[in-house]
């Protein structure tokens, strides 16, 4: 059996490529002028997770450039070094071993998911590197671990956020229907938590798997539930715009709560005119243009919709927001530092108060490494094709 | 009733998706012999080429007529450039080109459009038609129609011209056909052009239902796939009923039984039904072809 | 020179030459991390090149057994207190067993139809694992406990070097071993022709079975030790695509060679971590490397440069 000619150079590529894998740091990247601070990330921004992971991605890029035009920090460079762990753990795991043993990054924003975040957490915390996570699982968080923050708001805020409104509005007997991916199963399983505090009760509990393309069968038996006020959808992809568009197609009626996982515009175009009445606990980034002229996030929400959408020809979404906010405080923690030393970093993560991001307004104490109360979510609601303010019931 | 009647519209509807991708999964298999990984890969790039033809400014008759002529081109490119090049291979590497053809249409496609969830509107309007108390979308009613359409056009052209003879000949006996001067090479092309076109314009009036994004072809795939095989591989009637009975398989387990395991049901069936006819329900081909 | 070509333990020799070697070369613990998922994977890998390189028969859902020997030791320790090596040892004993009770009904299948009967069994072990979220944590997947073994904790990426290395080259020398066995000769026979194996007087069905849950074990074992250096599972284990990439790694590698399975185990690890500079692009430089082995090396790396090295020899 002879190789034919055209192979070698095939050949040759595979071990070229090999070989710079091995010889690793030596090869990774032409080096940068002036000792750059390194700043890491590993997001999903390939596979099922993408829709979240591209817009931190691009968003971590777009600001590492913008604090590189101003001079950088402490009058250093800084460097992004960003991976992608195309939504699975394990290559997470080792992309954050990467990180921290071969470029000697002083901190890292990212995590797209909690899966990813827990599998990531153990070799930050051993080496000593703080860690700002963009996934929403509260066990990121709780117990506190030294060197882990995060920015998005927990699943249970906006569960109790959620609640408080039902509450108000007097519905007591609630319907469910969750998604099976791991935004939708934590918060599900947050808000069964924290329900019982609000007086109102699941009648019927229904989930959908991350890719299926028709709920109408899971809605029907919510319809058929006798007594359900209201139906609660935890979920984010493309699930919650067809469950919304299956509610109106089966004729329901009852007011439909989706959660803060409907993270962008793209939501209202995806559901059609069946979004509209939804009502939803979200961040101030979604309705900068609404937002009071005194209201503290305005300039920076603005700021950050014009960079994002002229950078990347796409709406903004919260989950860009969280790589925003995440970016800026560790930026934020190294120049009050004035330090590039990791524990420094850290200190000064934790120290941070008041900081205002377009998801909220953020408080680190050593006993709080989210920071974000219920109060930085709004309670919205979709009219004529837009996000519009819902004012307090009652 | 009115329940059930709820469960079976929305059974046919996914299930008639399912039965136009196994049918281009059956086309492909006859002709050649290769299960097509990419097959559920034609259904994005019909559904997410539309989407961004559309938002440049074309019509959605002219943008959906683009991307079907697209996917049939990627479909010609791949019979020439992996399966053609690899012809004699074994299945299991037949299976891992297309495989690979399947990532890489993937890989391309997030960088050619985006990584974001893609609607388009429906055709005929978002107002429920009310039938013996359930309802029914109108564009549920063009996926069925399309999937009607496109089976009888393609038996019309199986059973009643030459070149669709020919394409049943080549089936039937590789070595035969081409002795009686049937071009071969010719009809394997066809093959994989047709069973794109049929998956891009699944494609195109599902996406108002499905939605669409560069990723949503693996699920089309091991659904479509299912549904071939549990109808018999190579049989396009079996293919047909296949698809329409794992749509209504997890329509009813999700509504009836358990939403977590309508998949599995799904699964389970095909198992159960391999084990009493190990080649499917209309599988009949007695020779062992692997 | 042949003959050490064709040795059994060759293959052996150069592998435990190699593992010894890349402690003293690697940089950083990072490199050393990389090279433990290579023998992790290769184990994996290894019990599919039994069962498609020796007995002809495919399996899409192989990832399955990984997920039942990874969340066997993920969850035996947290939910019921037991042992992790112990745990291990069950993991590898339940996934022969799961084997055997689907194995028995679905390799009567041929083919295209046992493709997608080992597919269905795989997604359905996954959504189970992704489902139960009170025995396995769900989709953001649970902790595992750290190993001890004979009081001594194993931890750090060099240890794990040792211990997956151990642990492949054990898996090698049994592969090896049943290929030059009666059963290996039972099971090649089979895989050129099944008819003329009964014939012969072989019991086929008897035989694919063995290699069946054979397979299953060595993938719980690589899914047992994976779970426990990461000290994290989650349901992503078990899923569709990383059947396919175990299955990419015995073929790219070369169907039936030990060897070529570490190779290709070694490139598919390797290849995420060599393409981050053009990270866009990543997936569509697999899929057309993918695509480039399979048409033009189908018989896999290495037996494809053993042919051209024994030509060039006198």
């Amino acid at each position: 059996m002879d190789m034919p000619a055209r192979l070698r150079p095939v050949l040759r590529a595979a071990a070229v490529m090999l070989a710079t894998a091995v010889a690793g740091p030596a090869l990774t990247g032409p080096a940068v002028a002036a000792d750059p601070i390194k700043i890491g990330s590993v997001v999903s921004a390939t596979g099922p997770a993408a829709f979240l992971g591209d817009p931190e991605a691009k968003t971590l890029k777009l600001y590492v450039d913008e604090l590189n035009k101003k001079g950088g920090l402490l009058g250093r460079p800084v460097e992004l070094v960003l991976y992608d762990d195309g939504g699975d753990a394990n290559k997470a795991r080792t992309f954050a071993t990467r990180l921290v043993e071969d470029d000697k990054v002083v901190a890292m924003v990212g995590g797209t998911s909690t899966g990813a975040t827990m599998a990531m957490i153990p070799v930050f915390e051993e080496a000593g590197i703080p860690v700002v996570s963009l996934a929403g699982g509260i066990e990121i968080i709780e117990p506190v671990r030294a060197f882990v923050f995060k920015t998005p708001h927990t699943d249970k805020t906006a569960c109790q956020k959620i609640f408080e409104d039902m509450k108000a509005r007097g519905i007591t007997k609630t319907g469910m229907i969750s998604g099976t991916d791991g935004f939708g199963k934590s918060m599900r399983n947050q808000c069964l938590k924290v329900i019982g505090q609000y007086g109102i009760t699941v009648l019927a509990d229904e989930s959908y798997g991350a890719t299926d393309s028709d709920m109408t069968p899971q809605l029907n038996k919510i319809k058929n539930t006798a007594g359900v006020e209201a139906v609660l959808n935890p979920g984010f992809g493309q699930g919650p715009a067809i469950v919304t568009r299956n509610y109106a197609q089966l004729g329901i009626k009852l007011p439909l709560y989706q959660s803060h996982g409907v993270a962008s515009k793209s939501f209202i175009e995806l559901a059609g005119p069946a979004a509209e009445g939804v009502r939803l606990p979200a961040p101030a980034i979604l309705i900068d243009d609404k937002l009071a002229d005194n209201d503290p996030q305005k300039p920076v929400v603005a700021e950050y919709k014009t960079s994002y959408e002229k950078a990347s020809g796409q709406p903004v979404s919260t989950f860009g927001g969280y790589a925003y906010d995440g970016i800026q405080l560790v930026a934020r923690a190294i120049e009050s530092a004035k330090s590039a030393d990791p524990k420094k970093i850290r200190d000064a993560l934790e120290a941070t108060k008041g900081y205002v991001g377009v998801t909220g307004i953020y408080t680190f104490t050593p006993t709080d490494h989210l920071g974000l109360g219920t109060d930085s979510f709004r309670m919205l609601v979709i009219r004529n094709g837009d996000w519009a303010l819902e004012a307090p019931a009652r | 009733m009115s329940e059930f009647l709820q469960l079976a519209f929305s059974g046919l509807t996914v299930g008639a998706i399912y039965a136009l991708i196994a049918l281009g999964f059956t086309l492909i298999y006859n002709a050649s012999d290769v299960i097509n990984f990419a097959q559920g890969d034609f259904v994005m790039i019909g559904g997410m080429g539309t989407v961004f033809l559309m938002a440049a400014g074309l019509a959605l008759p002219v943008a959906a007529l683009i991307a079907v002529i697209a996917a049939v081109l990627v479909g010609l490119l791949l019979h020439r450039l992996a399966i053609e090049p690899a012809r004699g291979a074994s299945p299991v590497t037949l299976i891992m080109i297309t495989i690979g053809a399947s990532i890489f249409i993937k890989g391309v496609s997030q960088i050619l459009f985006d990584k974001q969830f893609h609607s388009l509107p429906a055709f005929s309007g978002d107002t429920p038609i009310p039938v013996g108390g359930a309802t029914i979308l109108p564009q549920s009613l063009w996926v069925m129609g399309t999937a009607l359409a496109l089976v009888v056009a393609l038996y019309l052209f199986l059973e009643h011209t030459l070149v669709g003879k020919a394409v049943l000949a080549t089936a039937a006996n590789r070595l035969a056909a081409k002795l009686v001067g049937i071009n071969v090479a010719l009809v394997l092309a066809l093959a994989f052009g047709l069973s794109a076109a049929m998956g891009a314009l699944a494609g195109v009036v599902a996406t108002p239902i499905t939605l669409t994004r560069y990723d949503i072809g693996t699920l089309f795939t091991l659904k479509g796939f299912a549904a071939a095989m549990l109808g018999g591989m190579g049989n396009p009637v079996g293919a047909v009923v296949g698809g329409l009975l794992i749509g209504l398989i997890e329509t009813f387990a999700a509504g009836y039984l358990s939403s977590t395991y309508k998949d599995a049901v799904a699964f389970l069936m095909i198992l159960v039904v391999l084990l009493f006819m190990p080649r499917g329900l209309f599988g009949s081909r007695a020779v062992e072809r692997v | 020179m042949k003959a050490i070509l064709r040795s059994r333990l060759t293959p052996l020799l150069a592998l435990a030459l190699v593992m010894a070697l890349v402690p003293m070369i690697a940089p950083t613990s990072f490199h050393l991390r990389v090279a433990a998922l290579v023998w992790i994977f290769s184990l994996a890998a290894l019990g599919l090149t039994i069962l498609m390189g020796y007995a002809g028969q495919v399996s899409l859902g192989h990832a399955g057994f990984l997920g039942i020997g990874a969340y066997a030791v993920a969850i035996g320790p947290a939910r019921l207190g037991l042992d992790p090596l112990l745990c291990l040892l069950l993991g590898a004993v339940l996934s022969g067993l799961v084997a055997w009770l689907v194995g028995r009904p679905i390799l009567r299948l041929k083919g295209y139809y046992l493709a997608i009967a080992t597919l269905g069994f795989g997604v359905i072990v996954a959504l189970i694992l992704h489902s139960e979220t009170e025995l396995t944590g769900g989709p953001d997947g649970m902790s595992v406990a750290r190993v001890t073994l004979f009081g001594w904790r194993v931890t750090g990426a060099l240890n794990w070097y040792w211990v997956s290395a151990g642990a492949l080259l054990v898996g090698a020398l049994l592969a090896l071993n049943i290929a030059a066995s009666p059963t290996g000769r039972a099971l090649r026979a089979l895989h050129d022709s099944e008819v003329a194996a009964t014939g012969a007087g072989i019991d086929v069905s008897a035989k694919k079975l063995a290699a069946f849950v054979l397979a299953a074990v060595y993938a719980a074992v690589a899914g047992g030790l994976l779970a426990a250096m990461n000290g994290l599972i989650t349901p992503e284990a078990a899923s569709f695509s990383h059947s396919v990439e175990l299955v990419a790694m015995v073929i790219i590698g070369g169907l039936g060679s030990v060897f070529g399975t570490v190779l290709g185990a070694a490139f598919l690890v390797v290849l995420p971590q060599a393409l981050t500079a053009f990270q866009e692009y990543e997936q569509a430089v697999l899929g057309l490397l993918i695509m480039v082995f399979m048409i033009f090396l189908p018989q896999g790396i290495v037996p494809s440069l053993r042919a051209l090295i024994e030509e060039r020899l006198p």
